[in-house]
């Protein structure tokens, strides 16, 4: 699946839950599902700032492809990071820098996040394409 | 009544439960101030026409409403500020400047939100002077058997809060007071919840500065009130220079005004703070001794919910009677993010707040990275305490 189709089927995902606890429910279940997060690698210099909840974000570069791998103490924001990470790792530093991450305006997520929060989803966002661009 | 109240949010009713951070305000503060703005909107203390006068008037009786509302001696002992926190600052420098001095000591209880820490850290740095804590049990109480070490011949005040914004548990301040001033130390009292939850009678307490804001009041945000017995504020440098605090000017020599005007430089938000008047005049509605048994019953009823789950860990547990605790709960549900429950709970229309609730050292003497608090005002009703209670319960069934 190239990136946009996989962001557009994200969109029509979300768009099935008209109800925000769905929603939650549904990030509850993608936060459980991101694979384990080595305590060894939840270090200072991997901490994204701007969170209220801590959020540790770490990759590594596979034949040519950006493996990122993340955790967060807070099960809500480890849902939305395990949405990210399910488009963009994997792909490489060109498909990542090509979208415009408008992925996560179109599920409502950025506008009814507390502002904190939002500024925290800024912060994951600005960290990924900060890696995808050190990494052309 | 209260207009925020009736709103919706996330098309669910609302059930504002951070009254903690900011009360709402009753129609008649929202409109004294609207009536300022509108049609007495001009500097206060110095024309002589009409608008002025006007906007004067309704600033310096907020004053006389305060002054009664404490039970202060004189109105020149109440000087308005924008809120606690800069009333503090006031006090920890201007206090620092005139007795402070190397060597010297401070102290401050563990249980403090940071604006009664941080001033008092800044001015110890300033003047070389030594920050001392006295310690709050497991249960959120002060530990008031290490108050006898702590005071010292270079103790040169203690600065306690009246009820922590986190436990909730009404300190016995007066007792901190006499023990202090046996031994001459002087005593801040951070009233930012006390003036809200207790009678408070600066007199009869005999603190040397009580503190507090009204936006935690009912009033308008931007007011804050720093009472001081007349002897230190005499005693005290101003704090900031310019507007009316002067006297005299000259590039020689710079006289001050009188009290309280000397601590109050600059154009004062005279608007927000005249609403103090209406605030205080909708408080003594809650002296009604069936609205106190009412909202009583309603914080006795989550305490023994909050208590007894044992899914939650509950911070601020009164010993005695559930009389020492205010409806302010702060608690953590082992294996769940304070942050994830207050996020759910929003989208239930449920107003908590959580986080580290601006008393981070508190948060690590009880080994937490932050709570859920859930505050109440007598505004509050018992079905919102249940719905509060059912939508925690789902929150957390959600989330485990």
């Amino acid at each position: 699946m190239t990136l946009i189709e996989a962001e557009n089927a994200v969109v029509e995902e979300f768009s099935m839950y008209e109800e925000w606890l769905d929603k939650y429910e549904y990030l509850i279940e993608l936060g459980k599902s991101l694979q384990d997060y080595p305590e060894a690698a939840k270090t200072d210099d991997r901490l994204i700032k701007g969170c209220q909840s801590r959020v540790w974000l770490d990759y590594k570069v596979e034949d040519g492809n950006i493996v990122f791998n993340a955790d967060s103490d807070a099960i809500i924001t480890k849902g939305i990071i395990s949405l990210l990470i399910g488009l963009y790792s994997g792909r490489t530093a060109q498909e990542i820098l090509s979208s415009d991450f408008s992925v996560v305006e179109k599920i409502g997520l950025k506008e009814n996040l507390s502002p904190t929060r939002a500024n925290g989803l800024v912060s994951m966002i600005a960290k990924i394409r900060e890696v995808a661009g050190a990494n052309v | 009544m209260f207009p925020t109240l009736s709103r919706k949010v996330y098309g669910k009713n609302l059930v504002y439960f951070d009254n903690a951070a900011t009360s709402q305000r009753p129609q008649t503060v929202i409109d004294e101030w609207n009536r300022i703005t509108a049609e007495s909107n001009a500097n206060i203390h110095r024309a002589v026409h009409r608008l002025a006068d006007e906007a004067t008037q309704a600033y310096e009786h907020a004053r006389d409403a305060v002054k009664d509302f404490l039970n202060a001696d004189a109105r020149e002992e109440i000087v308005f500020t924008s809120g606690t926190t800069a009333a503090i600052n006031l006090v920890a420098f201007c206090f620092g400047e005139a007795f402070v001095s190397a060597g010297d000591e401070v102290i401050v209880t563990e249980a403090e939100h940071h604006s009664n820490i941080v001033p008092w850290q800044m001015m110890c740095r300033r003047k070389g002077a030594v920050l001392k804590v006295l310690p709050v049990d497991d249960d959120g109480h002060l530990v008031l058997e290490k108050l006898d070490e702590l005071l010292t011949e270079r103790t040169k005040i203690l600065a306690v809060t009246h009820i922590s914004n986190v436990l909730g548990i009404v300190n016995p301040v007066e007792e901190i007071i006499r023990t202090c001033h046996a031994k001459g130390v002087p005593v801040l009292v951070d009233g930012a919840q006390g003036a809200v939850h207790c009678k408070v009678d600066v007199q009869k307490l005999d603190c040397d500065f009580y503190v507090f804001s009204g936006h935690k009041l009912y009033a308008a945000t931007g007011t804050g009130v720093l009472y001081g017995k007349r002897k230190w504020l005499d005693a005290m440098p101003p704090y900031m220079g310019g507007g009316e605090m002067v006297g005299n000017v000259s590039f020689r020599e710079t006289t001050y005004a009188p009290l309280p005007m000397k601590f109050e430089a600059g154009t004062q938000n005279f608007a927000s703070t005249a609403t103090l008047k209406q605030a205080l005049n909708f408080t003594n509605l809650l002296s009604d001794n069936e609205l106190i048994k009412y909202n009583d019953e309603i914080r006795d009823y989550l305490l023994d919910y909050l208590r007894n789950d044992s899914r939650i860990r509950l911070f601020g547990v009164p010993r005695g009677t559930s009389d020492e605790k205010i409806p302010l709960f702060s608690f953590v549900v082992d294996g769940v993010h304070h942050e994830d429950l207050a996020l759910i709970m929003d989208k239930m229309g449920v107003a908590v707040r959580s986080g580290q609730m601006c008393a981070e050292p508190l948060m690590d003497r009880f080994g937490v990275t932050g709570m859920l608090r859930a505050s109440l005002a007598p505004y509050n009703t018992m079905e919102e305490a249940e719905y509060f209670v059912k939508c925690l319960n789902r929150a957390i069934d959600m989330l485990l």
